[in-house]
């Protein structure tokens, strides 16, 4: 935090640069601060005083001075709230449950964007405009319309998945223990492929051709190139994406929060840490504790992601 | 080895191709259905949508649906897709200024701390902005910011990772010796910044532009956070306030339906007149 605050008092000492006006370099660095002066000022807003303002809050806890509807006062409670979570199992599973929950979704969407990428590495190149553009479709559409589009198609009312299962004489249920993992990771992975399609097409394409050029004038086939030339050739990129996705899944939140209205008894307030702090802050009303958690979560967003950085680097190099 | 003996040569068979045409064709499907779904739903009444089948049309009601939409509250749905817009292009707008001028300080000016400073922005730009969410609206509840448009606003205007791009685009297409000669010729640095580099980071500053722009119009989590009154709600919170009220009255399903049809158009309208920028948008966002 000291390397922020310190560019920003610098930056706003500029208009004193007159005092020196011919040492062109110094004025040169003085006004490239003035540059970033809104964005710092911005920044530290918008980090620096939450991150700061929510550590100050987690210290302190909500102690009611009667019984019942007495008026609360909020005290010094020093790191209660930290170690309360600490051993808060809701709270742990939560972030476990995303973490194993996400490591499966995400395999299984980029299994199938690498697929699609492959695939259309394969067909002409005007079919590839045409599948490419069907195939993104999902990604045009906003995070919360995709949920509730999959909010109707999981609903026993007016899905016409369960239509037609009826008429096959069979039934569907999209909740309820694993069924429920099932349904979330499908909306996820809906919504996913396309992006990850592109992604991963990017980089086939940018592997250089005699690769394996020369393997398919030998006359191997096509999915043999692909699986083993092509595919170890993007397992850097492949890996790299996944590992950030799985950060993304730790705060998921929204796509739960709309499930659980067809479905409240699958979905717990607890069923993700930030459905969790949500919950805790806005319907419990424990800001504290729900500032700490925050906290906590950013704690692990980042040993995960400084983990997965050093994962890859090694990887790559 | 067997496509030598074919007679093919490196040509695929027929069998492959179909099979290759045939997967791609199922994932087509998959992509699709659900959006014909919604497509088809927002036609239909309130029985309908339970009594006939969901992937084709029947008797058509969508005007009025339509009609439903507007009827409601006193057109509420239409501010919302105006605050929407506003939102994406107010927010998306300065950003992106904030961001070029940040990136292109970092890039141009060698100052005590810049790597420093540079190491912070890259590791804010990874942190998921929804983790920031309620220590932000902790902040703004005490400024009494939350509730008006500068709760989403200001945060929108930061964006860590859009400083980066900024950056990166500044080095690439800012030659040090144009700024040079402009400062012969006497500009000021303000002056080289918003008549020389500006332009010369233009396509840089409209990737940055759009994926902003979309990023603001499909966030959920920050509007829910720190915006209470229905009117200043953008469309995807007034959709999830419709979503709440359909679990006690049914017939709020056909405007849950109708009015999310309504909430793509006008960012499809967005993305397809900026499509030039978008393969090398989307290879961009994916580096967040």
């Amino acid at each position: 935090m000291s390397t922020l605050t310190r560019p920003a008092g610098a930056a706003t000492d500029a208009p004193v640069r007159r005092t020196f006006p011919r040492r062109t370099g110094r004025r040169g660095a003085y006004k490239g601060l003035l540059f970033l002066l809104p964005f710092l000022i911005g920044f530290l807003l918008t980090y620096v005083v939450p991150i700061g303002y929510a550590f100050s809050q987690s210290l302190h806890e909500k102690k009611s001075s009667g019984i019942g509807f007495g008026p609360t006062k909020t005290v010094y409670a020093g790191l209660a709230n930290f170690s309360a979570i600490l051993s808060d199992s809701t709270f742990w599973t939560g972030v476990l449950r995303t973490l194993l929950f996400g490591a499966a979704q995400i395999t299984v969407m980029l299994g199938i964007s690498l697929l699609l990428a492959l695939l259309l590495d394969g067909v002409a190149a005007r079919a590839v405009r045409f599948f490419r553009a069907g195939l993104l479709i999902p990604y045009v559409i906003p995070g919360v319309v995709s949920t509730l589009i999959w909010l109707f198609l999981y609903s026993p009312t007016a899905s016409p998945i369960v239509d037609l299962a009826d008429r096959a004489g069979t039934s569907v249920t999209f909740f309820g223990g694993l069924n429920t993992y099932l349904s979330l990771g499908n909306l996820l992975t809906w919504q996913g492929i396309g992006f990850n399609m592109i992604l991963i097409s990017a980089s086939l394409q940018a592997l250089p051709r005699e690769l394996y050029e020369a393997a398919r004038l030998d006359g191997a086939k096509e999915w043999r190139i692909a699986w083993s030339i092509k595919v170890p050739n993007i397992t850097g990129i492949l890996v790299l994406t996944g590992m950030f996705s799985l950060i993304g899944r730790l705060q998921l939140f929204t796509e739960p929060l709309f499930l659980r209205y067809v479905a409240p008894e699958s979905i717990s307030t607890d069923f993700t840490p930030m459905l969790e702090i949500f919950d805790r802050a806005f319907k419990t009303g424990d800001y504290q504790y729900a500032a700490a958690e925050s906290l906590v979560l950013a704690v692990v967003t980042g040993i995960l992601a400084f983990v997965f950085y050093r994962v890859t680097n090694r990887k790559m190099s | 080895m067997s496509a030598v003996s074919s007679g093919g040569g490196v040509r695929p068979t027929r069998r492959a191709v179909a099979l290759t045409t045939g997967l791609l064709i199922v994932f087509l499907l998959y992509s699709l259905a659900p959006t014909w779904f919604l497509l088809v739903a927002s036609t239909k009444n309130q029985t309908d949508l339970y009594s006939t089948f969901g992937l084709w049309f029947s008797a058509d009601h969508l005007a009025d649906n339509f009609r439903a939409i507007w009827d409601y509250h006193d057109g509420v749905f239409g501010r919302w897709i105006l605050n929407s817009v506003l939102y994406s292009t107010i927010g998306a707008a300065g950003s992106t200024l904030i961001s070029l001028a940040a990136g292109y300080g970092l890039a141009k000016y060698d100052f005590r701390g810049r790597g420093a400073l540079f190491g912070v922005i890259v590791g804010a730009s990874l942190l998921p902005s929804t983790l920031l969410a309620f220590p932000l609206y902790l902040v703004f509840a005490d400024i009494h910011l939350t509730n008006t448009v500068w709760a989403v606003l200001i945060p929108y205007f930061i964006n860590p990772f859009g400083v980066y791009l900024g950056k990166v685009y500044a080095d690439s297409s800012v030659p040090a010796e144009l700024m040079e000669a402009a400062r012969i010729d006497g500009a000021s640095e303000t002056r080289i910044f918003l008549s020389v580099a500006l332009r010369l980071m233009r396509t840089g500053g409209i990737t940055i532009f759009m994926l902003d722009f979309v990023n603001i119009w499909n966030n959920f989590f920050l509007p829910l956070f720190m915006l209470n009154g229905e009117r200043s709600f953008p469309v995807t919170l007034g959709l999830f306030s419709w979503v709440q009220q359909a679990q006690t009255s049914r017939d709020m399903n056909t405007l849950v339906l109708t009015g999310s049809l309504l909430s793509i158009i006008p960012l499809a309208v967005f993305m397809f007149a900026l499509q030039k920028y978008w393969r090398s948008g989307i290879l961009m966002g994916s580096l967040k």
